[in-house]
């Protein structure tokens, strides 16, 4: 495994096996991330670096005449005026190939677990690993035949690079013809899998291919987004949908729930694969995921989650400027598969840190600050990985489709809504779920305000829903959230006069909207059953809870007074229906008729009694149900 | 013997601009000599072609731009460790200031250590009982946590992490375990408490003090929790000792920092204090953890007082978004006599939920954890609500949770300074106190604990 990977460090040999790409400059300043360097000549925005005698990592952010401005992704102590500096003749790119999925790696793409190997529990500096494993061999099955005309993007073959992810090998951007070539064979990423004779002569294709992460890769279309990204978590998918290929932003407090939200998407969301980029966040938090994504089953697949997943982690103790690197890392790895035809989900966690890294550089820059002292363009640059997200149809002559679904939570000081990142985040993307610290501090979880937030995509998730879920889908929602709402026009009212002055019809409400709250909205993430549910579930769960309010008001227009509607024992199976296992629905039917007859059973006795005999009777049945 | 300059230009506040340099290296360490002899010690914060910005951990008063020698020493701020600091005291540049002897070092460590892969992480889910209900039972502290202490002036933070630093221990096991105490800008008497507390209770014999007192240099403020943090990790992960970190107090060590970038007129951020006060912070934070393959850990209290007891003021906001939860205390409950007044609803333990449960703690903790939680919410809401309208507007149900949410405080909260409250004592308090409201109030906990530990309450005294 790691010791067949071809290492190349600058701690045991200097830049000595690393042959000089480009013009030697010399460092003229230092401070902090930032090294300004002259002498860089042909040197361009954007293309690596490397610094001093440890051969750091760098990227140029600024020319000013023979000023070059380097951020330099490792902790610059130690460098000084006239270390040396090398161009590398390329921008900061990222390896894309079979051997991404279950990778950990850094913002820069160079995997944690062989830096571990080699160099031990902390990260040196200097270290140089390639991304992907160039001794590894894959399957490499053909599907495109010798002769076949091909255009960047076809499928020219696949590798089964986990039981779950069938990795689509792709003609690379610029490169068409006529296949000359191609076989099935083990193969590693680098070895030709298919020759292509195009005009500009014989191309070898490989397995693996580089593109710069600062650059969207090609597609041939854009298309609105229109099915479902389903999540399991109610919420969400039921009050707030996100589509596949949309856009979403958790913004809320330190405490609020934010990274929970994004693991349990990470867990449970139905894309084929996801992202995770841990960006100036915990060490610990990337450790959770680390361990717990192998353990936990994907209940579609039935195989590890880790299988489907690619994680990028630049906690927050990890170099500033490899952290403003990571979001672009991790949005590059998901286009890859995206092009492959995939629906792949990406999380960032969290786009404020990525927002501060770029503050530290352009102070450091002496940038003109715009608001909270960020740079200007940081609701441009905001805007620029949120639209490489999106619903679109891949380059190639098959024309299929593949997803992104970005979902970005935001830190705001002091959970101030007002802050310049989550202002210029809320312009492109187009749900919002807000957190609240009132909710977290009660241990309503997720604490996603259900008056605040908002999902732009309901409508067209709505017919999605109706036909693949249930047709009372957004009847339902729509009646639970004027339930909400009106509970929340009246907390003011009985937080003034008292909640005995209600009437109560509006005291039937809030106990409703309560039910709505502790029973459906709220969700543990941390119960075997509770952390998943699915859209059936869903369904069932919130019809139930209206089933009893349709009842109980009429039982109260029928002359019953409130307190007996509220002691019926169906209550509390409802308290307890989200504990009812996947593979038990038939409970919720029987709810509801218990339900049905408790609330007959109130208003008249007789009737009940018929019906509860006949039930008897039809269960006594050998019904086998 | 390295070169000497002569040639500093500028001085502004706790900066020196030292001219035609030759050979300096960003973060280097510099010694000055002042025209009377006495050395002062600092770090490069900018090097342009020959100009340096030093930053003098011992401040600027006295330096002058004539005869004012600058060495540049060619490595960063270092430490001696060795076991042998255990039981000793030293002032924040780590020289001894107890009157002992000098420390032969087992190696020196650059105190800025390096980032710890994450992939090297192992994830902290051991259980530390610290006797104190609302932390054990409520907000679970398990080994290698951060969990700030989110304070305000006047309030006993440093009874509590003394109480903590004394009481803690992992259920069922014996292992070596010492505290690293950082002190900045700290008055007298606060650092008196803890050394005179560690006495007391033998603990002196396993803690290595870090003093930067509220009279000594501001700057020299910066450099205390990294000393701290560099000899916590000698200790817990190359001599497998189990190290709890307090850091106290954090505010005086942001201030510091501002203090530096304003004298560098940095673009300020969010009231005055730097952009990267967030990375900067989380170099600090960051440093506690467990290792894979390595059986020592580190645990840290950071301490802060929030300025105008203000959770959304940069210091304790940053900090919270990098700890792994907060205790805060609260000023009411503070007034209400309560020790220790954890203000239960704010506070929080992000890692709790690995650390608790059956095999651990036992098997009821997390759900009675939630109800109490849940409780108390409705219980102080319903409470505001008195306040308005008077107990009579409550239903009957509320008026049951107002009565819940006093008993809470008292029983639950509150409790002796030398009290030492087994878990299970914990747990069974909350039972108690659950047995207050009916059975179907529990709808977060799951049906098997019911059966086995709740008990009603008679209601008596509301009826």
């Amino acid at each position: 495994m790691g010791e067949e990977n071809e290492l190349r460090s600058s701690q045991t040999h200097p830049g000595a096996n690393q042959k000089s790409e480009g013009p030697q400059g010399r460092v003229v300043r230092v401070s902090g991330p930032l090294v300004v360097a002259t002498g860089l000549t042909g040197g361009r925005m954007h293309e690596m670096v490397r610094v001093g005698e440890q051969r750091l990592f760098g990227e140029i952010i600024e020319i000013r005449g023979d000023s070059y401005s380097i951020q330099v992704y490792e902790e610059t102590e130690g460098i000084g005026p006239g270390d040396p500096a090398e161009t590398m003749g390329e921008p900061l790119s990222v390896e894309l190939g079979p051997g991404l999925i279950g990778a950990i790696y850094d913002g820069v793409q160079r995997p944690l677990d062989i830096l571990e190997q080699h160099w031990g529990a902390y990260i040196v500096r200097g270290a140089e690993v390639e991304a992907l494993d160039r001794q590894h061999r894959w399957a490499f099955q053909p599907v495109a035949k010798e002769g076949e005309q091909v255009i960047p993007g076809d499928i020219l073959g696949t590798v089964q690079e986990t039981p779950v992810v069938e990795h689509r090998v792709m003609v690379p951007p610029g490169v068409a013809g006529k296949i000359r070539h191609i076989e099935e064979k083990q193969a590693t990423i680098t070895d030709t899998v298919a020759l292509i004779e195009g005009e500009d002569g014989e191309n070898k294709v490989t397995m693996m291919q580089r593109w710069p992460v600062r650059q969207a890769r090609p597609i041939a279309q854009k298309l609105p987004p229109e099915t479902m990204l389903v999540t399991g978590q109610r919420v969400i998918d039921t009050f707030f949908p996100l589509a596949k290929g949309g856009t979403a932003c958790i913004p809320g407090p330190f405490g609020s729930g934010k990274t929970v939200v994004q693991h349990q998407l990470c867990k449970w969301a139905n894309a084929d694969i996801i992202v995770y980029v841990g960006c100036g966040e915990r060490g610990n938090e990337m450790t959770d995921v680390l361990l717990e994504l192998p353990q936990i089953e994907d209940p579609r697949t039935g195989q590890a989650l880790i299988k489907r997943t690619v994680l990028v982690a630049n906690t927050s103790n990890m170099p500033v400027a490899a952290r403003e690197a990571s979001v672009f890392t991790g949005i590059t790895i998901a286009e890859y598969f995206r092009d492959m035809g995939y629906d792949v989900a990406l999380m960032a966690d969290s786009t404020s840190r990525w927002a501060e890294a770029m503050r530290e550089i352009s102070g450091r820059l002496e940038e003109m600050p715009g608001e909270e002292g960020y740079p200007p363009y940081l609701a441009s640059r905001i805007a620029s990985f949120y639209e490489r997200a999106g619903r679109v149809i891949a380059s190639g002559k098959d024309r299929r489709e593949g997803t992104i679904s970005f979902i970005g939570a935001v830190s705001p000081p002091g959970g101030d809504l007002s802050d310049p990142v989550v202002q210029s985040t809320l312009r492109v993307v187009q749900v919002f779920w807000s957190l609240e610290d009132e909710l977290a501090s009660a241990r309503h979880f997720p604490a996603i305000s259900w008056l605040r937030s908002y999902s732009l995509y309901q409508g067209a998730v709505d017919r999605w829903a109706e036909q693949n879920a249930n047709e009372g889908w957004s009847a339902n929602r729509r009646r639970a959230m004027s339930i909400l709402q009106r509970e929340s026009e009246l907390e003011e009212l009985v937080r003034l006069v008292g909640v005995e002055s209600l009437s109560a019809e509006d005291r039937l409400l809030m106990e409703v909207a309560r039910m709505l709250r502790e029973d459906f909205l709220h969700q543990s993430a941390f119960d075997e059953i509770d952390t998943y549910t699915g859209l059936d579930k869903q369904f069932r769960l919130l019809g139930v809870i209206l089933l009893f309010d349709r009842l109980a008001r009429q039982a109260l227009q029928q002359g019953m007074e409130l307190e007996q509607v509220l002691q019926i024992p169906a209550i509390e199976g409802i308290a307890r229906a989200k504990r009812i296992p996947p593979d038990q629905m038939q409970i919720f039917d029987r709810l509801a008729s218990q339900v049905q007859r408790e609330m007959q059973g109130l208003t008249s006795p007789q009737e009940a009694e018929e019906t509860r005999q006949a039930e008897r009777e039809k269960q006594e049945e050998p019904t086998g149900a | 013997m390295p070169k000497e300059y002569l040639t500093v230009r500028q001085i502004t506040g706790p900066l020196i601009f030292v001219e035609e340099v030759e050979g300096v290296t960003y973060g280097e360490l510099v010694e000055i000599q002042l025209s009377e002899g006495t050395v002062r010690r600092g770090r490069v914060l900018d090097i342009n072609e020959d100009r340096a910005l030093v930053q003098v951990f011992e401040g600027t008063a006295g330096i002058k731009t004539e005869q004012t020698k600058v060495r540049f020493l060619g490595r960063g701020q270092e430490v001696g460790v060795s076991m042998d600091m255990l039981g000793r005291v030293f002032d924040g540049f780590g020289r001894p200031i107890d009157g002992g002897p000098e420390i032969i070092p087992d190696k020196r460590l650059n105190i800025n250590g390096n980032p710890m892969n994450p992939y090297a992480r192992d994830y902290p889910d051991e259980f530390i009982q610290t006797g104190i209900s609302t932390i054990d039972g409520l907000n679970p502290l398990v080994r290698g946590q951060k969990l700030p202490i989110f304070s305000g002036s006047g309030l006993p933070h440093a009874r509590l992490a003394a109480q903590i630093a004394r009481q803690a221990m992992v259920l069922g096991s014996e292992e070596q375990f010492a505290v690293v105490f950082a002190a900045m800008g700290i008055t007298f008497e606060e650092s008196d408490f803890f050394i005179t507390d560690f006495r007391r209770t033998g603990a002196i014999e396993r803690t290595v003090l870090f003093i930067n007192l509220a009279d000594d240099p501001p700057i020299e403020r910066i450099a205390v929790p990294r000393l701290a943090l560099t000899t916590a990790e000698y200790l817990a992960f190359e001599q497998d000792m189990h190290i709890l970190v307090i850091l106290t107090d954090m505010t005086n060590y942001c201030e510091a920092m501002r203090e530096v970038s304003a004298a560098r007129k940095e673009v300020p951020g969010r009231r005055g204090y730097p952009g990267y006060m967030y990375t900067d912070l989380a170099q600090i934070y960051e440093r506690a953890g467990r290792m894979k393959g390595k059986k020592g850990s580190i645990t840290q209290f950071p301490i802060l007082t929030m300025p105008e007891d203000d959770k959304t003021h940069p210091i304790p906001d940053l900090t919270g978004y990098i700890t792994e939860g907060q205790i805060i205390l609260s000023r009411s409950l503070q007034g209400e006599g309560i020790y220790p007044p954890v203000d239960v609803l704010p506070s929080l333990s992000r890692l709790k939920d690995k650390g608790i449960g059956e095999g651990k703690t036992r098997g009821d903790h997390a759900d009675v954890m939630n109800q109490l939680y849940a409780a108390y919410a409705r219980g102080k809401n319903a409470q505001e609500l008195v306040m308005v309208l008077g107990e009579s507007a409550l239903s009957e149900m509320d008026v049951r949770y107002v009565r819940f949410a006093e008993a809470f405080e008292q029983q639950y909260v509150q409790q002796g300074e030398d009290e030492n409250r087994p878990i299970e004592r914990t747990l069974e308090i909350g039972w108690d106190l659950l047995g207050m409201l009916p059975r179907g109030e529990l709808k977060r906990i799951r049906d098997e604990h019911i059966e086995q530990y709740y008990e009603a309450q008679p209601v008596g005294s509301r009826h």
